[in-house]
C-alpha cells in the first residue's frame, strides 16, 4: 500500500451509550490492521477519550451533538480523525493536568498522549467545529 | 444501570462489572458514596471490569476523596488487568490501597 486507505467514515450522536458502539468498531479495526492486543487497547481507551471529551466539553454533555470519526491506513500507521461541530476549542487551553494533583477528572489528555504515537488538532474544519487526529504506529503486528 | 454491592466482615463491596464509561460512570459514583455515607470501610471490586475510562477512574478518585475527608476507609480489590493499566497509566497505582482480594484486606488487620 503505498498511500492512505480509508478504512472507515461514521458519524454517531453525542449521547455516552454510543460510546460502547464506538469501541466495538475501533477493536475491529485495530485487529484489521494487525495492531497488538496492547495496540488495540490502547486506541481504543484513547479515541473514546477523546470523543468523551467531545461529548463533556465541547457539547456539554447534549445529546444531540455530531461526531464524525474517519479511520485511516497509512502504510505505517492507523490514523483517526475525530470531529465536532461545536465551538472552536482554544488548543492553547488543552493541556494534561499535574497527575500528583490526585482528582478527579482532567485525564483524558494525559491518557491519549500516553497512549498514541502521534496526536494533535489539525486546521479546523471551514465549515466551524473541531478536528483532532490521533495516530498508533504499526510497529508490532501481530 | 445499579452495581451489586455485598456487605462481608464489616465492609461493603461495590462489584463493578463490565465496561465503565460516561454511560454508566455516574451510576458507579453514585453507589461508592452512597455506599461510603453508610460504612465505615468500602471497597470497589474490579475482577469484572474488562474496561474503565477516565470517566470510571474519575469515580474511584471522588470515593478516594470523599473517604479521606471523612476518616473513612476505600480501597481497591481484584483489580483487572485493564483496570491496572488504566491506573497506572494516570499514575494511581500508589495511590489508591489496593489488595488482591477482600481476605488479603482482611489480613492486613485494622
Amino acid at each position: 500500500m503505498d498511500c492512505e486507505q480509508q478504512l472507515l467514515a461514521m458519524s454517531f450522536c453525542s449521547h455516552p451509550s454510543r460510546l460502547k458502539l464506538l469501541r466495538c468498531v475501533l477493536r475491529d479495526a485495530a485487529d484489521m490492521v494487525g495492531l497488538t492486543e496492547e495496540g488495540s487497547d490502547a486506541v481504543v481507551l484513547a479515541v473514546n477519550e477523546a470523543c468523551m471529551n467531545i461529548i463533556q466539553h465541547a457539547y456539554e454533555m447534549r445529546p444531540d451533538g455530531q461526531i464524525d470519526l474517519t479511520i485511516v491506513q497509512e502504510p505505517d500507521a492507523l490514523v483517526f480523525r475525530v470531529r465536532d461541530y461545536a465551538d472552536c476549542v482554544d488548543i492553547d487551553k488543552v493541556c494534561s493536568r499535574d497527575l500528583d494533583d490526585v482528582r478527579p477528572g482532567g485525564l483524558g489528555v494525559h491518557l491519549i498522549g500516553s497512549l498514541m504515537d502521534e496526536c494533535g488538532f489539525l486546521e479546523p474544519p471551514a465549515d466551524g467545529g473541531n478536528l483532532f487526529q490521533m495516530k498508533k504506529f504499526l510497529k508490532e503486528q501481530s | 444501570m445499579a452495581f451489586p454491592v455485598e456487605n462481608k466482615e464489616g465492609f461493603s463491596v461495590v462489584m463493578l462489572n463490565g465496561e465503565i464509561d460516561l454511560g454508566n460512570s455516574p451510576d458507579a459514583r453514585k453507589v461508592i458514596l452512597n455506599c461510603l455515607k453508610k460504612m465505615k470501610h468500602v471497597v470497589v471490586d474490579l475482577s469484572a471490569v474488562d474496561y474503565i475510562d477516565s470517566s470510571g477512574i474519575a469515580s474511584l478518585v471522588e470515593g478516594f476523596q470523599y473517604a479521606r475527608s471523612n476518616n473513612l476507609e476505600f480501597g481497591l480489590i481484584g483489580v483487572s488487568e485493564a483496570a491496572m493499566s488504566v491506573l497506572k497509566l494516570a499514575r494511581l497505582d500508589k495511590v489508591f490501597e489496593i489488595h488482591a482480594s477482600l481476605d488479603e484486606r482482611l489480613k492486613r488487620g485494622s
